[in-house]
């Protein structure tokens, strides 16, 4: 039956001419390749639960009466937004749990962009012929955190009710701002659209660029191949690792289970935003010691730490907001979008790249990274001040004045750092599964040396020539497995009863 | 640039390459695990858990159970599946590894010279050579955009002309409490301070506004600077809550040290006698704006008029010609 129907359309679609690239496509085995695909099912479970939540979630700031499961709100005036987002959480089944895996998976997606980009930039994956789909990817970070900040706010509560109203007063600081400010929040602040414009924005507008992007980024990923670390048989004109069909598909799918699974049990154990807590938004009223989600903790913290500084000329000015909040930002991005050119431009290297970096043997290119990578760091524990003055029982200026002298001081410490432990990196030896020992000499005139032991017969990895799997045919018959041999490979089973220590010995293909 | 942008370790092939014969029982083809047997005993286990826990879930669901007992049954029964997945294709696959050549990225110079012969000599026939008409067609798409983009966004909102520059407070407008009662100068001791709005815009989001009796100031007038020397009756001052750093409402007031702290970012700002809300730490660039108070013969708090700058964040525009 599946055989009848896979010929018919198979007959009328071509899927064996088209698809068999496809299942032959070699995924690498390293594990740092994971981590975009820890983006993409976050991104999944985004739109599984966000599906869910639209079916309950009311977009008004209609003012109403509290009437509901939630007792103690029962008789006060807040907004449908708010008093369905309540609802939700308390009166829908498995509500609460769609909501706290959504704004789990929410902060895991954006996570996992910003630690998958990291990879991608310590290991020069970014390098030509792939600078486009870096900057896809860049695009997709910025995305991500403006959906995650407009989901955020939906439920109009009096924490993210603050944070509207510091967006809005971003968004005025711009050449035009006023207009624009005015534009998108139908008037003044705070009006009564804005909650109705960010809904359509966060679940529709948003998420299909986020699609298609990511859609595009996928699809460069096949069409140019995966990068891959050196060594194991990895050369500039292959790709080695695992293909599609069937072991690439088993644990990748098996991976996005994973993803959605431990968003369930985070959902399930650990709260998160209790609006209920918070109370309704009241423009007024305000919150002491909140944060917002973590990835906006970096623009809060240079809110924080930026001086008190304005420009004002005749007819304009340009207000302290703008320089935390949007020059920052505009530079940040601007910079990480274009820093393939600016690398392949300063390193003079236009040569195409698919073996990937070892961080240590670019020790410019990580120290900086590393460098900008503990500026905004600097800046995200700056969000926190408040928190840590009183945690720490110091006055609040000293922990200002000190996260004012720290975002210029640890970069400049980490770069130099991070330059030396490379270079120290670079004369170890291999990192290896096997640890060996080190004897250490002293010689008759007192000095030092390290001598690594040579390894013995057991300890030698059993390492196989990759199998090219476009240029070889599958023969089923006995013993036709002759070229292999003669190609150097070990006898046909590679499992030596003597060698296997447990059952999940597996001979590594990296390293 | 030089003429390749290929690595020099990386010559292109032409050859075709000739097919190799690989038998199943090539070492590649064998699964990566050592005891298959137990691994997919324990890949069993695993999938068992998936499907109770998948059952479990439905059973919580059923009984209304607790977010805790939805979203673990539910998280245990994804990480089974997951794992049990995951490990089949690690240890009972074969464990490779495979590999795919990698053809050059870029097209050869011959692609190229075709691709781009077809293209510019059938574009010179069907455009070049209607040159007009192109210029037509770009004027009416330009109009196009202009028109769908400008209006469009035009009707998003109202032009800001003076919106930023109101609010809800007159010349006379009673200060009112949240709940909407009319503030009488009795109301607030010394150190005291109270949210008002004036009357008809109760919990304003601009008017909302800080009446504040600082414990430094007498029971006359408090003079903030020598422009305002009506400004306080009776020892009371009245600031715009809203911070001039990011508009957020400026809550926390510090009796002891005459201090306005602004919970969002930190600013703070001093109030009293010869202290018109002046920021003095934190990112806040201006001080808050005064409103201009008297009593009335019911001893009621009343402004003298509105305020007479743009409260809360500043902006582009701001100082333009109104």
């Amino acid at each position: 039956m599946i055989d009848k129907l896979f010929r018919w359309a198979d007959e009328r679609l071509n899927i064996s001419g088209g698809t068999r690239k496809l299942v032959n496509k070699i995924f690498p085995d390293h594990w740092s390749f994971m981590l975009g695909e820890i983006a993409l099912y976050s991104f999944i479970v985004l739109v599984a639960t966000g599906v869910f939540l639209t079916l309950y979630f009311v977009p008004s700031q209609q003012q109403i009466v509290y009437h509901g499961a939630y007792l103690p709100l029962v008789g006060q005036k807040v907004s449908e937004a708010y008093a369905s987002t309540i609802n939700l959480s308390f009166a829908v089944r498995a509500g609460l749990l769609m909501r706290q895996m959504h704004h789990w998976a929410a902060n895991i997606f954006v996570g996992s962009i910003v630690v998958h980009m990291a990879r991608v930039f310590f290991t020069g994956g970014y390098r030509r012929p792939r600078e486009l789909n870096w900057i896809i990817g860049v695009n997709l970070l910025i995305l991500a955190i403006f959906n995650g900040f407009l989901g955020y706010s939906l439920p109009d509560d009096l924490v993210s009710g603050t944070g509207i109203r510091i967006a809005f007063s971003i968004l005025e600081s711009v050449p035009g701002g006023s207009y624009i400010a005015t534009f998108l929040f139908g008037g003044n602040f705070p009006g009564t659209l804005i909650i109705s414009r960010f809904y359509i924005i966060h679940v529709l507008i948003l998420p299909a660029i986020i699609a298609v992007l990511i859609g595009a980024h996928l699809g460069l990923l096949v069409k140019q191949k995966h990068t891959q670390f050196a060594g194991n048989g990895a050369t500039e004109k292959n790709v080695v690792g695992a293909p599609m069909w069937p072991t690439f598909l088993a644990k990748t799918n098996g991976f996005l289970f994973l993803v959605a699974g431990v968003t369930a049990l985070l959902a399930a154990t650990v709260q998160i935003n209790p609006i209920w807590q918070y109370g309704p938004y009241v423009p007024y009223k305000v919150s002491y010691a909140v944060q917002p989600d973590w990835y906006m903790g970096w623009l809060d913290g240079a809110l924080r730490v930026m001086p008190s500084w304005e420009i004002v000329f005749p007819g304009h000015m340009i207000p302290n907001v703008f320089f935390p909040g949007i020059l920052l930002p505009g530079i940040t991005f601007t910079a990480l979008m274009f820093w393939p050119m600016i690398e392949a431009r300063i390193r003079k290297d236009h040569l195409e790249h698919h073996i990937l970096d070892e961080p240590r043997n670019n020790p410019w290119r990580t120290a900086l990274g590393a460098a900008v990578f503990s500026f905004y760091f600097v800046l995200f524990g700056a969000s926190a001040d408040d928190v840590l003055a009183n945690y720490l029982n110091v006055s609040l200026n000293i922990v200002l004045v000190t996260f004012r002298v720290l975002v210029f001081a640890v970069p400049a410490i980490v770069y130099p750092l991070t330059y030396k432990i490379c270079l120290e990196l670079q004369h170890q030896h291999r990192p290896t599964k096997t640890k060996r020992h080190n004897i250490v000499m002293r010689s008759p005139d007192g000095g030092y040396s390290t001598v690594e032991v040579k390894p013995r017969p057991g300890d030698e990895r059993l390492v196989l020539p990759p199998l090219p799997l476009d240029a070889m045919v599958l023969v089923t018959e006995d013993g036709v497995s002759a070229e292999m041999a003669a190609d150097g490979g070990p006898p046909s089973n590679g499992h030596d009863a003597k060698k296997g220590r447990g059952i999940f010995r597996v001979p590594r293909t990296y390293h | 640039m030089p003429d390749s942008p290929h690595h020099p370790d990386s010559p292109h092939d032409s050859e075709a390459p000739e097919l190799l014969k690989v038998g199943i029982d090539a070492p590649q083809f064998q699964v990566a695990a050592a005891n298959p047997k137990r691994v997919e005993q324990g890949i069993a286990v695993m999938f068992l858990l998936g499907l109770f826990g998948f059952a479990g879930f439905g059973a919580a669901y059923w009984q209304n159970g607790s977010n805790f007992w939805l979203g673990s049954t539910l998280g245990v029964g994804m990480l089974g599946l997951g794992i049990g997945m995951v490990a089949w294709g690690k240890y009972l696959m074969p464990r490779g590894p495979f590999s795919e050549s990698r053809h050059p990225t870029g097209p050869s110079v011959e692609e190229r010279e075709a691709f781009l012969t077809d293209f510019s000599s059938r574009g010179k026939i069907a455009i070049e050579r209607r040159s007009f008409l192109v210029k037509i067609l770009a004027a009416a798409g330009g109009v196009f955009g202009v028109v769908a983009i400008f209006p469009l966004l035009r009707s998003l909102g109202p032009l800001p002309k003076n919106l930023f520059y109101k609010t809800a407070w007159k010349k006379g407008s009673y200060l009112v409490t949240a709940e909407g009662r009319r503030v009488h100068k009795d109301d607030l001791d010394k150190g005291g301070v109270l949210t008002v709005f004036p009357e008809g815009n109760v919990g304003g989001a601009l008017s909302q506004t800080l009446l504040i009796r600082p414990e430094s100031a007498s029971f006359g007038y408090v003079v903030t600077t020598p422009s305002r020397k009506t400004w306080g009756p009776e020892g009371y001052l009245a600031f715009s809550k809203v911070c001039t750093h990011a508009g957020c409402p400026v809550a926390l007031f510090q009796k002891e040290l005459d201090q306005l702290l602004c919970p969002c970012h930190q600013s703070i700002f001093e109030v009293g006698p010869g202290k018109p809300a002046t920021p003095i730490f934190g990112p806040a660039p201006r001080p808050l704006p005064q409103l201009p108070l008297y009593i009335d013969k019911q001893g009621y708090l009343r402004a003298q008029a509105p305020y007479d700058e743009p409260i809360g964040p500043g902006f582009w525009e701001r100082g333009a010609p109104k």
